[in-house]
């Protein structure tokens, strides 16, 4: 309870700073948008090959915006040694952790809350009845993907060339996410069954349960060192 | 101190030159004693270096794993040393079961490369680890970086059966193992010689990476030494 507790205000402290300071939100709107731009420019999407194509190209903008993301995560508190600070708290450096993750979270989901309609337009999706389906596919790889790349935003917060290497590093491990959203949303876009998508899911879900384990039991060593 | 350390240079010298005999006797099996393939014909001999090359690479991210693992509950500087030299090896290793495997594959299949499942998987490990031996060298605080990649260590290595899950529903055109079957028994659909030149090889590169091993380790340790002279002794 303690932990939640601690969490809550963490979050609420990451989420007062970005209410003021406004700069990674409005960079991830503005790029995950651009970049849709640029894909359909890129490859003329005809309609009938978009349920088997869109999927990807979605996915790699909320991949390069989510980036754009993390890259700023722990800006603030590199900023001023307010990291130090933080450590000298008597907190929880799960909480730490957890608070980072749903900040991504949140930040994230709000991008998605954007780019993802302007997607089923610019792309004239038209299968509504998928679309809670869909949206669980999309909810569970960005909570991998926030999971992930909190922990290794924290492994690379003190390298020379941080930008370079988070993706670099964090894009391999992330394959099981990028293979499974992108295939499951394909699935139900083309088929419109929930069950084929299935194993898709169960997938994700267990790379969400095992990172996010793995990261509440080792964040504490990484941000420490 | 002295005396274990010549220990240590005796034991590597015997490993050396045990491996250098056993890779000569499998280049005698795998090139002269074992019959060509009836299907793949001179090809396949490259069997002989790719199944092994990727089998120690294997070894060598589970000797990251266990390396990490000890590194983040002991703290002991030897076993960081370890799990790095362990990764340098492990990208050397994969990236010549990649190049071996282009190399078979064209004249087999046809292509160079191809999307099938275990081939991704081979790459995706060998930029994992490219990425850890990045991330190694470009975090400059020594203990930080230690932590650091004992952590992507661990976090790759978990990975792996995940990724491993996903390409293989994604797609699978390589052929099935055909050593270790359930439903056949080794001896039972590989001639025997073959079966022989593939242990020796397996056996001479197994030996070749403990020396490796042991040398790219001893390294990792003189550079500690050199770096303790260097602090307490000026210059």
């Amino acid at each position: 309870m303690e932990l939640l507790k601690q969490t809550g205000w963490l979050l609420w402290k990451d989420l007062l700073l970005e209410l003021r300071r406004r700069e990674s939100i409005f960079a991830m709107f503005f790029f995950g948008t651009l970049l849709l731009f640029v894909f359909h420019f890129a490859f003329e999407i005809p309609p009938d090959k978009a349920a088997e194509m869109a999927p990807g190209l979605l996915w790699l903008a909320f991949l390069f915006t989510g980036t754009l993301g993390l890259t700023q995560l722990f800006q603030a508190e590199r900023e001023n040694h307010c990291l130090e600070a933080l450590l000298l708290c008597p907190l929880d450096r799960a909480a730490l952790f957890l608070a980072k993750v749903s900040f991504n979270l949140l930040l994230m989901l709000m991008v998605e809350l954007v780019v993802f309609p302007l997607f089923w337009v610019l792309f004239n999706l038209t299968s509504w009845a998928i679309l809670p389906s869909l949206i669980l596919v999309a909810f569970l790889g960005t909570v991998g993907f926030c999971v992930l790349g909190t922990l290794f935003s924290a492994v690379t917060l003190k390298a020379r060339a941080r930008e370079l290497l988070l993706p670099l590093i964090l894009f391999p491990l992330m394959i099981p996410i990028i293979l499974a959203t992108i295939r499951g949303m394909e699935i139900l876009l083309r088929t419109g069954q929930f069950d084929e998508a299935f194993s898709w899911l169960r997938l994700l879900l267990g790379f969400d349960v095992i990172f996010l384990t793995a990261g509440f039991l080792i964040f504490e060593w990484v941000i420490e060192a | 101190m002295e005396k274990t350390m010549r220990k240590g240079d005796r034991g590597r010298r015997i490993i050396g030159s045990l491996a250098l005999c056993s890779i000569l006797l499998g280049l005698y099996f795998g090139l002269i004693a074992a019959p060509p393939d009836a299907y793949q014909g001179e090809a396949q001999r490259i069997m002989y270096l790719h199944i092994p090359s990727i089998l120690t690479a294997y070894l060598s991210f589970f000797i990251v794993f266990i390396g990490s693992c000890l590194f983040l509950w002991k703290r002991e500087k030897r076993d960081d040393i370890l799990a790095y030299s362990a990764a340098e090896i492990g990208v050397l290793f994969t990236g010549l079961t990649i190049i071996e495997g282009s190399i078979w594959g064209k004249p087999t299949w046809g292509v160079w490369w191809t999307w099938d499942a275990r081939l991704t998987l081979t790459a995706i490990l060998f930029l994992i680890f490219v990425g850890y031996l990045m991330l190694r060298s470009l975090i400059e605080d020594e203990s930080r970086g230690a932590v650091c990649g004992a952590v992507l260590g661990i976090i790759g290595f978990l990975d792996i059966p995940l990724i491993h899950m996903s390409v293989y529903w994604w797609r699978t055109l390589h052929q099935s193992p055909s050593i270790l079957r359930p439903d056949k028994l080794p001896w039972e659909n590989v001639h025997p010689s073959m079966l022989i030149a593939l242990s020796v090889n397996f056996v001479a590169f197994i030996l070749f990476y403990f020396y490796l091993l042991s040398l790219r380790f001893r390294l990792g340790e003189m550079r500690e030494e050199a770096k303790a002279l260097k602090l307490y002794g000026g210059s």
